[in-house]
């Protein structure tokens, strides 16, 4: 009986493949142009959508006959809006920095005539004569795509696409084996999760399932609340289904029914791209009753986080789900065994279930091939702050910091020099340049004081303080404090008090030692991990640049220029141009004016601080600058 | 009670019967609740407490627990300044002040008119683009003070647009 159930299965897959297989062949080879916009939520802040109205109307009044597909995020974001163009005879090329009048040029001069326009070019797909592609560039040394390998090249409505790709693959091999085998597999790849903690993931899996009590129930956690961090994101956007197949896979796993994807309510359209996977996989019988007409029954539901960072903490993360305000408990128990209404739970992050198919597909030998000794595969990062290159890249565990900053991300904005680089977000803390040579993995970074997290990197310059970025995640964080444990409620709150008052010049120095102590207790004091890991960037910045914190105690000045209530702006009359006022027509306030020698004066009174005029003062001259303290300024005659 | 709460009790019924009466419904029917109406009124949440058969105060604990639900009417625009890591360090702390200032509100306020109702958020996983504030669902990169006053005056043309229009 089994046998006929799972070659069933196999032979139902391999016509639902045939039918995807046939809709991509049609799509790629149909002698067609494909023009695919991406449009992820990062493409849309830069105008994709505007772009892709101006293609589709440009199209039309062309009256060319082209497919137009609405893809994900490709990682290059700081080229955003990227437009890939796949034309008969041409490799496939990518568009960098794409408006709607670039658009309109490219479907004139290159879709109508045969100007490939290199100017607007980003680059190529494949290897080619005519186009340095992307695996020419030095960063492609260093890049290894294994989960970001769809995104942005498949559109993330339409299942077909993925299945074409390899999708659902693995799931058909998972079900002609053992529940046992695929935690085996899982377990010897090595795989930890990367929600940030790096707990073996096969581990999880087995306790998981040997836990009595039913029904089992699988989450993804997709409350990616770590501000600076968006690689969660970017798949749940780009490539939803390989979620999905993960969460059915661990299902199968485990011996679970039902699963729970929990995704932000921040992130309206992952919301609704997983919305419209989960009802793809349904329909075509991927997901629900009798999988593929199987015995295997199970069934995703999509639960919209509400904006509380705790709720990234597994338990609060349960509380939630179970509709109350998402405050932790106390493990053990863990929710391997007392989860969700006191059920067996496994709980997995976005990446760690994309990385399934792969495992399945290609064996776990495969995966342990890549990484470090002790921390498996990829590793995939979200690039934000003052870097060439931001976007998300997915690197080899083990690559230096080093090279993913200056090698993949192309160094710092407008020639500046490095200063840190923050890992982790709120729970992790910031690393100086002297540890840039730092592998990265689970084990080396918190090692030296910072944590993988889940893989935002924000990365800081010359111009960035360190004391207003501990002060930043100390605000961040006391707000977030769920309020259950003393010592997270009342300490957090305490210690931003602190570096707010050492952030306007008021700080004392035996503040310095307060806010160790503290730190201490808060760590000492506090149930989940937004308490034990909350003082993190304060030691990290003490620790790496506490020259910093006495500049702003000891003399009143942000080294940084940073701090609005250590600085001033001040502009010089020796450099400030007569005839020019690009200050006085910008300032938001009207705090600029001109005097009897047309030379411009800022009313210190009257001024913000919003920089306002430092942008808009011409580079050639240059007349605007910071100064702290502000009693650096000269009085004005 | 007002020809308005008699509403809103009659639309949060209409919700209602699209979910079951356990507990766990309670997060996803104030988010559509509040999707409908624009935020969680006292009648609406006695209506709910009442259909999942738990306390009001059990209700009330949760939206105020989390930071997307809101107690008062929202503005007919929403702004949403977004404080992420990467948005404060390019500056977001100067973008939410340039939008108080003209505004003329704080954070978690509608303006008199009832246009505008400002909001931070934590993070929109837009860090590229930073820093960020989203218009009406629309994130908007690279939003500096200069360009808080340019979308406000888009705001005020396409008013003026309409009001045209209507006449």
């Amino acid at each position: 009986m089994k046998a006929t159930g799972l070659q069933g299965v196999v032979s139902t897959f391999r016509e639902i493949k045939s039918r995807a297989e046939s809709q991509w062949q049609e799509l790629r080879n149909s002698g067609k142009p494909v023009i695919m916009v991406g449009a992820a939520t990062c493409g849309r802040a830069a105008g994709a959508l505007e772009v892709l109205r101006a293609i589709r109307d440009e199209v039309k009044k062309q009256n060319l006959d082209c497919s137009l597909v609405e893809v994900g995020c490709i990682g290059h974001c700081y080229a955003e809006p990227v437009v890939i163009i796949s034309k008969p005879g041409y490799p496939p090329i990518c568009y960098g920095h794409v408006n709607p009048v670039i658009a309109e040029r490219l479907i004139r001069e290159f879709i109508l005539g045969d100007d490939p326009c290199l100017d607007f070019v980003l680059g190529a797909l494949e290897e080619n004569d005519l186009i340095p592609s992307f695996s020419d560039f030095p960063r492609a040394k260093f890049e290894r795509k294994v989960i970001l390998k769809n995104c942005g090249h498949i559109d993330p409505e339409q299942i077909n696409h993925y299945i074409a790709n390899g999708g659902y693959t693995a799931l058909v091999k998972a079900l002609q084996m053992p529940p046992e085998a695929v935690i085996n597999e899982v377990g010897r790849s090595g795989l930890r999760g990367r929600g940030g903690a790096g707990f073996p993931t096969g581990q999880k899996w087995e306790i998981c399932r040997n836990a009595p009590g039913s029904p089992k129930y699988v989450i993804c956690n997709g409350d990616e609340g770590d501000p600076g961090a968006f690689m969660d994101r970017a798949i749940l956007e780009s490539d939803p289904h390989s979620v999905v197949e993960g969460m059915i896979i661990a299902g199968y796993a485990i011996g679970a029914r039902y699963g729970y994807i929990y995704v932000r309510a921040e992130y309206p359209l992952a919301v609704h791209r997983v919305q419209v996977a989960l009802r793809q996989a349904r329909k075509l019988n991927l997901m629900g009753k009798n999988i593929l007409g199987g015995d295997f029954s199970f069934d995703i539901r999509l639960f919209q986080g509400s904006g509380a960072f705790v709720c990234g903490e597994e338990t609060a993360l349960i509380a939630s789900l179970e509709g109350e305000p998402g405050t932790p408990h106390y493990r053990p128990p863990y929710p391997a065994t007392n989860g969700l209404y006191g059920k067996p739970t496994l709980i997995n992050n976005v990446k760690s279930l994309t990385y399934m198919r792969h495992i399945i597909d290609n064996g776990a030998g495969w995966f342990t091939t890549t990484g470090t000794e002790r921390t498996k595969g990829t590793a995939v990062f979200a690039l934000a702050g003052k870097i060439v290159n931001t976007g998300l890249v997915e690197v080899p565990m083990g690559t230096t910091l080093r090279q993913v900053i200056f090698d993949v991300g192309s160094g710092i904005q407008k020639g500046k020099r490095f200063k840190a680089v923050q890992i982790g977000g709120p729970s992790g803390g910031c690393l100086p340049e002297s540890a840039l040579d730092l592998p990265v993995d689970f084990d080396s970074l918190s090692g030296a004081g910072a944590m993988m997290g889940s893989g935002g990197m924000i990365v800081l310059d010359e111009d960035d303080c360190m004391v207003e970025i501990a002060r930043y995640f100390l605000d961040f964080t006391q707000r977030e404090s769920c309020g259950k444990c003393t010592f997270c409620r009342l300490g957090t709150k305490q210690m931003l008090e602190v570096l707010d008052e050492i952030t306007k010049g008021q700080g004392r120095i035996e503040d310095i030692d307060m806010l160790s102590q503290l730190a201490e207790d808060i760590k000492a004091g506090s149930l989940c991990g937004l308490g034990k890991t909350a003082p993190n960037p304060v030691l990290s910045t003490l620790r790496h640049f506490r020259d910093e914190y006495e500049a702003h105690i000891k003399e009143g000045r942000c080294p940084a220029l940073m701090c609005r209530d250590l600085i001033a702006y001040y502009i010089i009359p020796e450099k400030c141009e007569r005839s020019c006022d690009a200050c006085v027509g910008t300032c938001t306030v009207e705090a600029i004016s001109t005097n009897k020698k047309r030379i411009k004066v800022i009313d210190q009174e009257k001024c913000v601080k919003c920089g306002t005029c430092l942008n808009a003062c011409p580079p050639q001259y240059n007349a605007v600058v910071k100064l702290s303290p502000p009693s650096e300024v000269p009085a004005s005659k | 009670m007002t020809k308005e709460q008699v509403e809103v009790k009659q639309q949060t019924k209409r919700i209602l019967n699209r979910f079951g009466r356990k507990k766990g419904n309670l997060v996803p029917i104030l988010q559509k609740v509040q999707g409908k109406l624009g935020y969680l009124s006292r009648e609406a949440m006695v209506e709910i407490a009442e259909f999942l058969g738990i306390p009001e105060m059990a209700v009330y604990s949760v939206v105020t627990f989390y930071n997307q639900f809101r107690l008062n009417p929202p503005g007919k625009h929403s702004i949403r300044v977004c404080l992420g890591t990467a948005c404060h360090m390019k500056g977001g702390y100067i973008t939410l002040d340039a939008w108080k200032r003209r505004l003329g509100i704080n954070r978690g306020q509608t303006t008199p008119d009832w246009e505008f109702d400002l909001d931070t958020v934590a993070c929109v996983g837009c860090c590229v683009m930073a820093p960020v504030t989203v218009v009406y669902d629309k994130p908007q990169g690279k939003v500096e003070p200069t360009k808080v006053d340019g979308i406000l005056l888009s705001f005020k043309l396409e008013k003026e647009r309409q009001a045209e229009e209507s006449q």
